[in-house]
């Protein structure tokens, strides 16, 4: 491996070196290296790119990790994960995916991982997605989320896009079955003339599921984001969507929310917010020494953290 | 040593906030008091350089600062208090701390500073500045992070608004404790006798001019007359 690709791998995984317990690192398009444990496995599917992730019941305290580097420009990564977390199991999951392009092609990865929790396991999943590269061609992400929730199951989902990424359409699903709970909190970051646009669907089916969905982001320069959130209530459930946003410069955000409650003790709540960084918070760290640019920087990272 | 030379400040309409302030202040405890509406406010900004006076200089140490910015007067030494804290969202005590000390803080520096303002450490350090503190508890850490910057200079406004009974005690014995504890200026607008007391100069401002300034005793005699006069008949009968 390059120091870049090690580098990206380190930044969207923190992976260093070898890592521990269950991993399978993809690299432009192929296995670059590959372990399971005692109680993860991890099976090459033979019906189309990818990787099926089955993860005994019971497990616990363990993680898997299957970050993607794309180092070659002009590539087009399709790749299809399946998880199956066995019931009971409580288990950490990375999947990060970063793109190296310093040519002028357009490099791609659409991940489209789905999720099949079965009763009461709990999965906290990690995601980053990072472009570097300082060629013209753009760096371009789709990933698709698709999770199942089984009685009691709960996924917490955070996902990170911070910098160097020109186009993503994220979709996220979610069919929320009794007692189970699905939390998303994405960051996210755009500049220059990038597009990142944010489709999240919910079905609250269970009785007593619930849902949190929450998208902190920060639009620079001309780029331009879509948050779209809808979510159902089919049952007696709780589901909560949050988007919440700086703007800056002529970047362009809208935010819209969809709450459909089918069932009369459904409770559903969105909070939109999107404005520039208050003046008021500027002055009080000029107050403290930093210049406008520096308090500028202080209350971005702090707000995306 | 700060010294504001006729200083004025004009809005709109040519309503005049600040008429003609010619103020000294070298070392030592000083109160600004005076009526709602008097300016104290207006001239805290106009130190910390967040308003620009309509004219007039303002001196520190004898070089002209009039022209610079908020930056560079907290650069020289001038450090403010708001009366409203502001929020921050994802911000905790930890990094508002560093950002005033200009520097990673050991554990026991943020625990000295936080304890000095009746916080613990172990409970606040990590705790984001946003909605879920207190209106009290904003207030503490406002006045912690002046006091972690510890410069010649420092200005709070009306560090006791919307605090309750109890934070307000303990906020009295903070500024007992840094009066004995700092060696530079402190600047501390108030409206509270406790406060006040404890000031060794106090200045009143009133509806835009310096009318008193002097030791509690100077100042104390007239002071309620001074700021009382001037209410409308239907106020005073009713009061």
């Amino acid at each position: 491996m390059t120091t870049f690709e090690e580098n990206l791998l380190a930044e969207v995984a923190d992976i260093h070196g070898v890592p521990e317990g269950a991993y399978n690192i993809r690299k432009n398009g192929a296995a670059a290296g590959r372990n399971t444990t005692a109680n993860i496995d991890l099976v090459t599917k033979e019906d189309k790119p990818g990787i099926d992730i089955i993860i005994k019941p019971g497990t616990k305290n363990e993680s898997v990790h299957i970050p993607v580097i794309i180092s070659e420009s002009g590539l087009k990564d399709l790749v299809y994960n399946d998880f199956y977390i066995g019931e009971g199991a409580d288990v950490t999951i990375v999947a990060g995916c970063g793109i190296h392009n310093c040519g002028d092609q357009e490099s791609a990865h659409d991940g489209i991982h789905t999720f099949h929790l079965a009763k009461n396991s709990k999965v906290k999943y990690i995601e980053k997605h990072v472009g570097t590269g300082d060629g013209r061609g753009a760096n371009v992400m789709n990933p698709t989320t698709i999770v199942y929730l089984e009685e009691g199951a709960y996924l917490e989902m955070e996902t990170t896009q911070i910098k160097g990424i020109d186009s993503t359409v994220r979709e996220t699903e979610g069919v929320v079955g009794d007692n189970a709970t699905f939390i998303v909190k994405e960051k996210i970051m755009t500049h220059g003339s990038q597009y990142a646009k944010t489709n999240f669907k919910v079905d609250l089916n269970g009785v007593g599921s619930s849902a949190n969905v929450i998208s902190r982001s920060v639009a620079k320069e001309d780029s331009k984001q879509e948050f779209i959130s809808r979510i159902t209530g089919n049952n007696e459930c709780n589901g909560h969507s949050e988007c919440d946003a700086i703007i800056m410069d002529r970047a362009v955000v809208t935010a819209i929310p969809e709450l459909t409650a089918a069932n009369v003790d459904a409770s559903l709540i969105h909070e939109a917010a999107i404005g520039k960084i208050a003046g008021e918070q500027l002055i009080k760290l000029m107050t403290l020494g930093l210049s406008e640019a520096e308090a500028e920087e202080q209350i971005v990272n702090g707000f995306l953290k | 040593m700060l010294e504001l030379k006729n200083i004025s400040y004009d809005v709109e309409d040519n309503k005049e906030i600040l008429k003609d302030i010619n103020l000294k202040i070298d070392g030592g405890f000083v109160a600004i008091t005076g009526p709602n509406g008097g300016g104290k406010s207006t001239l805290a900004k106009v130190i910390a350089g967040i308003i620009k006076p309509t004219s007039g200089q303002i001196i520190l140490d004898g070089e002209d600062i009039t022209g610079l910015t908020i930056t560079e007067r907290a650069k020289k030494g001038i450090s403010y208090a708001f009366q409203t804290p502001v929020k921050f969202k994802g911000l905790t005590v930890k990094d508002l701390l560093k950002l005033s000390m200009g520097k990673n803080a050991s554990f026991n520096e943020e625990c000295n500073i936080l304890s000095s303002v009746g916080l613990c450490a172990r409970d606040y350090i990590n705790r984001e500045v946003n909605a879920s503190l207190s209106g009290g508890e904003l207030k503490r850490i406002e006045i912690a992070m002046i006091l972690a910057r510890g410069t010649k200079l420092s200005l709070f406004d009306e560090p006791e608004a919307g605090i309750d009974l109890w934070s307000f005690n303990s906020l009295i014995k903070v500024f007992e404790h840094m009066r004995e504890t700092v060696k530079g200026t402190i600047v501390i607008i108030s409206h509270q006798e406790r406060i006040l007391n404890t000031a060794d100069r106090i200045i009143v401002l009133k509806e835009g001019r310096l009318i008193k300034e002097g030791t509690k005793d100077e100042v104390y005699g007239d002071l309620l007359d001074g700021i009382d006069s001037g209410v409308c008949d239907r106020l005073e009968e009713n009061i």
